[in-house]
């Protein structure tokens, strides 16, 4: 019960149940001090009275009723002043640790949620980054074979031009050479068999003509 | 043997005040042996200002919120300034029950006079407020809503004495209670003694069925200790609730 003990109403009241002890010790003062009167023999202690009931011995009555109002004054005393205010103080306390506390672990989880909404987007962006980069170097891997690809077949196609080249040369070369060689054969053997010195652009227009024969 | 020699009232220091008699005697010793306890028990409980409390301070706590919650919910929330008083009362009542229950000690609240000074102390503090909340007014209280003027002749009367009656009640139930376990358990125990005395060795056995029965007569006192205590405070929380709310 937090304020329970707000001072200024407090003051006040603890008057009212002071009024109240001071004027009860009073009226009933009075009343025991007729009471004292007409029962003078009993005042003197309870050897009198032993036959009855000691709560009804008049004679014990101012005694009481003096410390009962001084012990129950002290103690209201000393509860509304001192010892209550002290409870209050630490029951409440306790109660806004415990509401501090209970806001500090709702905020942090707060945080802690929003730390981790961070830590997800930032690791999608790094998904997303990472999924870009391997797309990039897989086209440019690609790229890069077509390229290579492409190079090797002009390469080989190159190659093989060159090589027919070389190759139409030396069959160019072997015809020209068999043509030479016809050609001095052709002298030679007309020469020697009919003995006929033929001339080198008859004998190789002869050789042509029938190389060309022969081809056709 | 005298069963009721446990109440007589005995000077220990002789104190005459404006000529009555006021001497310190053994009641007067444990209504302060009773305000010291409750004193030590608040404050040292608290001492600490512990956030997890210990065992003295767990018990500070728990007298605070027992009346707290008996103010609150039988006095109502206005009733808030005068939670020390019903505080003081039951702590009063209930430490001084409680003392009674430990042998050779006296319990003051089996006195008449004692427990009828404090229902007076709650009735004149009850009507000072009444008086003091609603003025004149408060004597409307005695006049119950909705009834017919032609019955106020009874009515009223028979309302006033129902209010003048509520000290003699209230310290007769307290007194009544305390006196009356107090003097079974002596009575009780003063069987076992007779029988001891009376039958020789019979009486060791025989004596044996009233030492049981005063077993569970303390165990039953303890209640009673507390509840009287209890019911002391909850009728001061709605005599309170009464002079706040006139009904």
């Amino acid at each position: 019960m937090p304020n329970l003990l707000a001072k200024g109403r407090l003051a006040r009241w603890s008057g009212v149940a002071g009024a109240s002890l001071v004027t009860l010790t009073t009226m009933a003062g009075t009343v025991l001090a007729a009471a004292a009167e007409h029962a003078p023999d009993a005042a003197h202690g309870g050897e009198h009275a032993s036959g009855g009931l000691p709560q009804l011995n008049p004679a014990n009555f101012p005694t009481q009723i003096f410390w009962l109002a001084l012990t129950f004054g002290v103690l209201y005393y000393l509860m509304s002043k001192k010892a209550l205010p002290r409870v209050a103080e630490v029951l409440e306390a306790r109660q806004e640790r415990i509401s501090r506390d209970l806001a500090k672990a709702a905020q942090l989880k707060e945080e802690a949620e929003a730390i981790l909404a961070r830590v997800e987007k930032s690791l999608a962006g790094a998904r997303s980054e990472a999924q870009g980069v391997i797309a990039t170097a897989s086209a440019e891997i690609e790229a890069n074979n077509q390229a290579r690809q492409a190079q090797l077949n002009a390469d080989i196609s190159e190659r093989l031009r060159s090589a027919e080249a070389s190759i139409a040369a030396a069959k160019d070369q072997a015809l020209a050479n068999i043509r030479t060689a016809s050609t001095d054969i052709v002298r030679d053997i007309t020469g020697r068999l009919a003995g006929v010195e033929v001339d080198q652009a008859q004998a190789d227009a002869a050789v042509a003509a029938v190389l060309e024969e022969r081809r056709g | 043997m005298d069963p009721l020699h446990q109440f007589q009232i005995n000077s220990l220091f002789q104190i005459v005040l404006g000529g009555y008699d006021v001497s310190f005697t053994n009641s007067a010793f444990f209504m302060v042996v009773a305000v010291a306890a409750i004193y030590a028990l608040l404050v040292m409980g608290v001492a600490n200002k512990s956030m997890v409390p210990g065992r003295l301070q767990s018990l500070a706590e728990m007298f605070y919120e027992f009346v707290a919650n008996l103010v609150r919910d039988n006095a109502g929330h206005d009733a808030k300034p005068y939670f020390p008083f019903v505080f003081s009362i039951f702590m009063f009542v209930l430490i001084g029950n409680m003392i009674g229950m430990i042998p050779f000690t006296f319990t003051f609240t089996s006195h008449i006079i004692v427990t009828f000074a404090l229902a007076a102390t709650v009735f004149v503090f009850v009507t000072i407020l009444a008086l003091m909340k609603h003025g004149l007014h408060f004597f409307s209280f005695f006049m119950p809503h909705g009834a017919p003027v032609a019955l106020a002749p009874i009515l009223i009367p028979i309302e006033v004495i129902s209010y003048v009656m509520r000290p003699v009640s209230l310290s007769i139930r307290l007194f009544a209670n305390m006196m009356a376990g107090h003097t079974m358990l002596k009575v009780f125990a003063g069987f076992t003694v007779m029988m001891i005395s009376g039958m020789g060795a019979l009486g060791f056995v025989t004596g044996l069925v009233p030492l049981a029965i005063n077993v569970a007569l303390t165990g039953f006192e303890f209640l009673v200790a507390f509840l009287q205590a209890y019911v002391f405070s909850i009728l001061t929380c709605l005599y309170i609730r009464d002079a706040l709310e006139l009904h």
